[in-house]
Parts: C-alpha cells; structure tokens; sequence
C-alpha cells in the first residue's frame, strides 16, 4: 500500500467541466459514437444488478415469484420495506453501524492524526525505528490478527461488547503514514511564527496544521468511516448478541431467514445500501480525488 | 480533537520528554526554535498499536506453536507440529488453490475492465458524473448487500441470470451450486463489486498525463487507435503495475463474500485459504493450528508483494 501514496499522486487539479480528452478519440464521428455505445452498454451492466434489486423491493413477495424477465410484474407497493421496518432489528442494526463507524472513525483520525504530527515534527529517540515499523505494518492483513484478537477480547471478557467491535479497528498505520506524508508537505515557517509567539505544541498542531490539512483529513475520515461501516469479518466474529450487531452482520445472520422473499431480501439491502449511496453523492468529488491523491480504500 | 485524554491540557503537554535534548534552557515555554520531542503525540497511536496489532501478532505467533483450542484451556508447546502438519494438509493446498485461482480470474478483468472503463470516461463524453457513480456506487456497499444481491441475481429458477440465459434458450446454470462454475461467479460478482476503485485509480492517473504527446503526434496525423497503443498506454504502465499490484493482495485475502454466499462450497471447490483458517480455528477450535496457517499464508503474502516490489523497481 505504502507505493500506492508515493505514485499516483496527481497534485495538480484536473480542470473541472470537461475533464476528458477530446484529443485522444480524435474529431472522427465514429470513434464517438463507439466510445458512447461502449461506455453506455457498460454502465448499463454495472446498473442493472441494482435497478433490479429496486424494481423487486417494490414488488409484492408473489408477483417477484412469478417468472419473467419483465422488471415489474405487477403493482408497485411498499409493503416489504414496511415488513422490514417492521421487525425493527434492520432500524437497530442500522444504529449500531452509525455509532460504531462513527466512534471508529473519530477515535482512529484523532489518534492517526496526532500520530502522524509525532513523526512529521518530532525529534524523540526512535522516531524513524517506530515509523519504520508502523510502514511495515500497513502490510499485515487484518484477518492474521483475528484469531488473537479473539483470544484477546476473551482475556479481557469484552466479546459481545462495542468496545470490542471498535477498539481492534483504530489501529491504522495506513493513515497515519498518509497524513504524515501530507503534514511533512506543509511549510514551517507558519509555524515557527507561531512558537515563537509562545504557543504549544499542541496549539500549533490545532490552529495551524489541522486547519490546512482539512481535506486530508476529510478524506482518510470518509474511507475510515466506510472501511468501519462495510467491515464484516471482525464485527462477525465478536458479536453473538443480535442487538449489537452491525448492518452487515446481522443481515448476513438473518440472510437465510428470508428464504424465497425475496422482494424482502432487496428492501433490505437496499435499506443497507442507502446511507454510504448519501455519503457519496454528498461527498463525490472528494471521495473521487482522494482515492486519486492518496490510493486510499484499497482494504 | 479537543478531547484527546493525555493532550487535552494543552499548555502543559506543549513539547515533552525533553530529557536528552537539553533545550529547555530557560523553562519559557515557546521560546524553542525546534519543536521538542513529540512523543506525547505518538503515544496514543503507540497504545493501540501495541494492544492491537504488536500482541496479537506476537500472540499468533505463540499460538502457532501450542495446540491453543477454544476448548481446552491448556495448553503445551507443540514447537513447530503446527506448520509441519499444514504442509501436508491436503486442506490447505487445495484451498490455497482455490485462493489462486481466484486471485487470477477475478484481478486479470478487475484490472483490464477498470482500464477500458477509466479510458472511455476520459474520452471526454458528457456525463462524467453519472459515469463515475455507475463505476463506483457497487464499491461503497457493504458485502452483505452485494451478496444478497447477487444471491437473487443467481437464483436458479427465477434469478435474472438464468432467465437471461433462458431467453435464449441456454442454462439453466448452477451459478452457486455447480462446482466448477461456482468460483466464476463469485468472481463476476467481485468484478462487478470491486472495480470501480481500480477505475477510480486508472482515471486520476489519465487526468494528471501532460497532454503535449498525444497533441504533438496528433499534429503529426496518428489515429486514435495509434495514440492510444503508442503513447497513452504506454504512459499508463506505472499505474497499471500499482493496480494490479494492490489487486493481487487484495484478491489474495478474499474471504467475506465467499464466506456468506457458499461457506466455501459446493464441496469445497470455492474455500478460499483464510475461510479454511476460520473454519479450523472457530469451527473446529484449534486455533493453534489456525494461527500456523495463517502465518504460513502471510509468509505467502509478503512473499508476493515482494516481488512485486521487485517487479515494480525494476520498471522504473
């Protein structure tokens, strides 16, 4: 990962209205409408998964039943979704996926970011010896560390608790390295004015760094947050409790549950697949030029 | 931010441990030219990263060589039966098998898709927002709503899959249930999932190439065939390596998807190596022998990233 922050970091903007090329189609008509066909065909595939998983949510449990390539096959009605409210645990689920990811993510960009100033400014014995071996580490999968994790978590009687959902999860030595990467960019001069004035260390990093490094640390807290909030393995594993089960969790435990309902199946999911759909389309531009500015989100 | 326990003092925290560095001559605060140590900043990373990252791979590691088991509470040093037993555990190689191949049949179109998408959207066709959220949107849902999806899609009687098929008079196809065709879907759906962060990738990297090539050899009356074979493909190749590169580790580690749409069946033909390493240690309880089994499948990982690494300088 760590090659990832180093190359494909274009710093200069890409102008915003037509972000392509029309040099590398060339002026010829037919190359256009090929490139148009080509592009709509494929974005048709990658849409059609999801359209028809709207078109079944809105559909009565018989008339999805039926066969037919026919996307609706009878009245639309809202029925499943209100079966799936309903029942409640989806509306729970969903709460304990915004209050994990959530913790999550502030606790891992505070920690990640003060962190990252440590080794961008610091001068302590050991500095380069522990960033060397928090890089190394952005190498280890996290499904190594699950099988400890959970002896752990038994140690210290926290399985089927929150905190055991979240602490295992801040450790990102990803981000850290990013946000370090960022601070090292920024100049000290502005700085030093600063110190000179007699503020603190931490009062430097809070009123001059933080406020420049804004859209990094928009960007690592977006992936962070949708990291957390897609995370399966871990959260699987450690909760046994329905009640405190994730969106992702729970619906993988009760997956079976719907058996052949299933406009059901796509109501939920769909529930599931709202709150990120927002995140992005609130977030778009950022999200699109952080993964190009840092590499970020390759889990 | 303001709540960070062990800064949240502000003033008093300032630059600490200034044991050896002797500039704390006057004890005036902010009168340093450098800041001090910084330690105190590092320190709260340090704590998680030592409870949850250095002792459970410090932890594994013991774990690899004891017969630990969820159910006994005793354990014994077994030195390195664990490892010796992995090797000739049929398990093992087929499901390192299975992650092969999967890694394999799932990066090869997850990169060249990506390519061929982030290409056509820099062709600088209207709509480049609607496109892009066409690529990414399945790469922002959690895996449970793309395996329910997919299960849907993939039913054998009324999924879209089999009626597609049937309307032109193929199939109908076992999509999870056929040994030898259920490791392809699982990667068709990983493909459709995952690849809109390689696109992602592939279009910053087209939007930062200086143009002054392709306008040059524009000038000089090469097609767009000729343009895009001869000097944009070619500018692509660091990107393409780092794609592929992050892809093949990613694959490597596949787990989640399988684990909830076929717990690695039909038959074990789709068990990837780390759902072998769940099913050994909370299934059958030996999370001794889970933990060698892991390690032998870092040992793996690192391995490939480093000649990966090697490949990749040697580019340059």
């Amino acid at each position: 990962m760590s090659a990832t922050a180093t190359t494909v970091r274009p710093r200069r903007r890409p102008p915003r209205a037509a972000t392509g090329s029309p040099m590398l189609l060339g002026h010829g008509r037919l190359s256009r409408v090929l490139a148009g066909t080509a592009l709509a065909v494929l974005a048709a595939v990658w849409l059609l998964p999801l359209l028809w998983a709207i078109a079944t949510s809105v559909q009565s449990e018989q008339d999805v039943a039926s066969p037919g390539l026919s996307p609706f096959k009878g009245p639309l009605t809202a029925e499943a979704f209100r079966r799936i409210l309903d029942r409640g645990n989806v509306t729970l689920w969903a709460f304990n996926s915004f209050l994990i990811a959530g913790l999550v993510t502030l606790i891992t960009v505070t920690v990640s970011a003060l962190a990252a100033y440590g080794f961008s400014r610091g001068t302590f014995r050991g500095r380069r010896a522990l960033l060397a071996v928090t890089v190394a580490a952005i190498m280890v999968p996290p499904q190594l560390l699950v099988v400890p994790l959970f002896e752990q978590m038994l140690l210290f009687n926290l399985v089927d608790t929150y905190a055991a959902v979240i602490l295992p999860q801040v450790v990102a030595p990803m981000m850290v390295f990013i946000l370090k990467r960022f601070f090292d960019g920024i100049p000290r001069e502005l700085e030093d004015a600063a110190r000179l004035d007699g503020a603190s260390e931490f009062r430097v990093f809070r009123s001059i760094v933080l406020p420049l490094s804004r859209p990094i640390v928009a960007a690592v807290a977006i992936f962070v947050f949708i990291g957390a909030w897609n995370n399966f393995m871990w959260p699987f594993i450690v909760t046994n409790d329905p009640d405190l089960m994730t969106l992702p969790v729970g619906l993988a435990t009760v997956k079976d549950a719907f058996g052949i309902q299933y406009a059901q199946s796509m109501a939920s999911a769909l529930l599931a697949a709202l709150p990120l759909i927002v995140v992005f389309l609130l977030f778009q531009r950022r999200i699109v030029d952080s993964v190009a500015t840092t590499g970020l989100g390759g889990s | 931010m303001t709540t960070i326990a062990p800064l949240g003092t502000g003033r008093q925290a300032g630059p600490p441990g200034t044991r050896a560095d002797g500039r704390r001559r006057t004890g005036h605060r902010g009168t340093r030219s450098t800041p001090g140590s910084g330690l105190l900043f590092v320190l709260p990373f340090l704590l998680v990263f030592a409870l949850f990252m250095a002792w459970p791979l410090a932890q594994g590691l013991w774990m690899s060589l004891t017969d630990s088991s969820l159910a006994l509470r005793d354990t014994a040093f077994v030195g390195f039966a664990n490892y010796a037993e992995a090797f000739s555990d049929p398990d093992v190689w087929s499901s390192l098998g299975n992650t092969v191949f999967f890694t394999v049949v799932s990066s090869v179109p997850l990169v060249l898709i990506a390519l061929v998408m982030a290409l056509l959207v820099h062709s600088g066709l209207a709509g480049q927002w609607a496109w892009r959220l066409a690529f990414f949107a399945p790469y922002l849902l959690p895996v449970t709503v793309v395996t329910l999806i997919w299960t849907w899609l993939y039913q054998p009687d009324i999924g879209l899959a089999n009626q597609l098929l049937g309307s032109f008079g193929v199939g109908p196809v076992g999509w999870l249930s056929d040994e030898s065709v259920a490791m392809w879907s699982i990667a068709a759906l990983t493909v459709w999932w995952t690849v809109g962060f390689n696109f992602l990738l592939y279009l910053a990297a087209l939007q930062s190439l200086p143009s002054t090539y392709d306008e040059a050899a524009a000038l000089d009356g090469a097609g767009a065939w000729r343009r895009l074979w001869s000097i944009t493909l070619p500018q692509l190749r660091r990107t393409t390596f780092l794609v592929a590169m992050l892809q093949v580790l990613a694959s490597l580690k596949v787990f989640d998807q399988i684990y909830i749409l076929t717990k690695g069946g039909p038959n074990g033909s789709t068990r990837p190596v780390l759902e072998y390493v769940y099913d050994v240690g909370f299934t059958g309880y030996r999370l001794g022998y889970a933990s060698a089994v892991s390690y032998l499948f870092f040992a793996l990982v690192i391995v490939v990233s480093l000649v990966q690494l090697r490949l990749f300088r040697q580019e340059d």
